[in-house]
């Protein structure tokens, strides 16, 4: 088994087919895509496939360290900032081939006129703890 | 096995303990002990005392584990001896959990997690579910609460708003997981009127019983959203209406107003109305004045100038919310109600898709963004 990430961006991925805002969207196909999204994760759960998923808001703040006794230093949101995740959901399957099939299932979400986004998904692997057996 | 009437008994036996002497810790382990032994007997071999039966039970296991901890041998002398039972003096113990558990030193995760394990008899797993963070941490969490209080002395009165306070809390999260924590919130603060007799614990009980009768109506079988004036008012539960009433109505009598009891008036006066059009609005608005006159909270002038959009228009409306800072949340999304309201569909639709983006939780940023994507379609027809 195998543990993957599914990026999802506000930003920064690649533009997708059906790009139309969501406010331009009619409120059926908002519901359809919420339905759809909801349904992906539990059918996740059902195969045993789904490990977690979480949505950002898209609003955050950069923060460091700025010195003993001092008060961390806070910055942004940046308004330019390129690259923005919206979410993410942890997926454990059996090969990269079954990440790659299910991450293009959750692209496949209806947008507006009840078609397919055809999103970009972001996909990347979790480092493993090393192996047992080495040799 | 009634696992409800096994809770309500978990403060009663976890204040014999302490009267006994247990450290507060080690008879709230005890007690959970106990509750876990009962699960697994109760149903083949039920008591005839259960409270009696917990109370023997968590002491053996309160003792095993004085004895087991090499450290404690000296206390072990000490608390040998089962002392005879005296009149139990059960409510004064459960309030003094109740105050323990919301002690001010505690941070408010920590109160919240505590009341739920030490008063409402959860279990670490239920709890950490409940509010979906790992059972470790959830335990991590409820065992430095434990040392936190554990030099409070357990006989000190405390305050009843903190722990009105954590049970609000606790009835605002809603749920997951195995314990519906509203309900939960409900039979706590039920029992903690029941402890004490005092308008404000009344009316937070109100207040959740006739927020509660709303919640087969708030959400539509897709799980979307559905606001107070659109939501199917034959599903609302009238039997909790009517008791949150009577509380309510018993509580006002006493002339001790506070915040409480003036939300659960506000949440009576939408209860009353038959349908959202014949909702008391200028009423609702005078509970709004008396609100910010006890709190002074930003979040109830908002609240009230939606209400006065209501009862004078929505110009009187965007008036009130012109003198409120705009940082506040739900601000942008009260705007675009009242634009919408006032026929500038155009600025509401943009204001809306602008809430979306600002609100705290995917139900609402989808029922935001549908209400702008509603408009938007209206004006490209």
């Amino acid at each position: 088994m195998a543990k993957y990430l599914l990026l999802k961006h506000y930003r920064g991925a690649p533009k997708a087919v059906n790009d139309v805002p969501m406010d331009q969207w009619t409120p059926q196909e908002i519901t359809d895509h919420v339905r759809y999204m909801g349904d992906f994760a539990a059918r996740l759960e059902k195969t045993g496939e789904y490990v977690d998923g979480q949505a950002l808001a898209p609003e955050g703040t950069f923060v460091r360290y700025d010195g003993e006794g001092r008060p961390p230093v806070t910055d942004g949101p940046f308004a330019e900032t390129k690259d923005l995740i919206a979410g993410w959901m942890v997926i454990d399957v059996d090969s990269y081939e079954r990440a790659v099939e299910l991450a293009g299932e959750l692209s496949a979400a209806p947008g507006a006129g009840g078609k397919p986004i055809h999103e970009w998904l972001e996909l990347r692997p979790f480092y493993t703890e090393p192996p047992t057996i080495t040799e | 096995m009634d696992e409800l009437l096994l809770r309500s008994l978990t403060p009663g036996v976890l204040g014999v303990l302490v009267r006994r002497g247990a450290d507060f810790a080690a008879a709230e382990d005890a007690v959970q002990d106990a509750l876990v032994e009962a699960v697994r007997v109760w149903p083949d071999d039920p008591p005839r005392d259960p409270k009696g039966w917990l109370v023997t039970v968590a002491w053996r296991r309160f003792l095993d584990a004085s004895r087991a901890d090499a450290a404690r041998r000296r206390r072990e002398d000490v608390v040998d001896e089962e002392p005879a039972p005296g009149p139990a003096p059960a409510v004064d113990d459960t309030l003094q959990l109740y105050f323990l558990c919301a002690h001010p030193s505690l941070t408010a995760s920590s109160a919240v997690a505590l009341t739920l394990r030490a008063v409402g008899g959860l279990t670490t797993r239920q709890i950490a579910q409940a509010y979906l963070v790992p059972e470790a941490t959830m335990a991590q969490r409820i065992s430095r609460a434990k040392r936190t209080v554990s030099g409070v002395r357990f006989d000190q009165p405390g305050d009843v708003a903190t722990v009105l306070r954590v049970l609000y809390l606790v009835f605002n999260e809603g749920y997951s997981g195995d314990v519906d924590l509203a309900v939960e919130a409900i039979r706590l603060t039920r029992q903690l009127a029941a402890a004490i007799d005092h308008p404000e614990v009344a009316g937070l009980l109100a207040l959740m019983l006739l927020h509660h009768a709303r919640r087969a109506a708030r959400t539509a079988p897709d799980g979307s959203l559905v606001p107070l004036a659109r939501q199917d008012r034959g599903r609302w539960d009238t039997r909790a209406i009517a008791e949150g009433v009577e509380i309510l109505q018993a509580a006002l009598a006493r002339d001790r107003l506070g915040e409480f009891q003036a939300q659960a008036a506000i949440a009576a006066l939408h209860a009353d109305a038959p349908t959202a059009e014949e909702t008391d609005w200028v009423q609702i608005v005078e509970w709004y004045d008396e609100l910010a006159r006890l709190t002074d909270s930003p979040v109830v002038r908002l609240n009230r100038a939606v209400a006065v959009g209501e009862a004078d228009g929505p110009r009187a409306g965007l008036a009130a919310l012109a003198a409120l800072d705009d940082s506040l949340p739900r601000h942008t999304a009260v705007a675009a109600y009242l634009h919408e309201r006032d026929g500038d569909l155009e600025k509401a639709a943009k204001l809306y898709a602008e809430a979306a983006g600002q609100a705290s939780n995917l139900a609402e940023v989808a029922h935001l963004t549908r209400q702008a994507a509603r408009l938007n379609a209206l004006r490209s027809r």
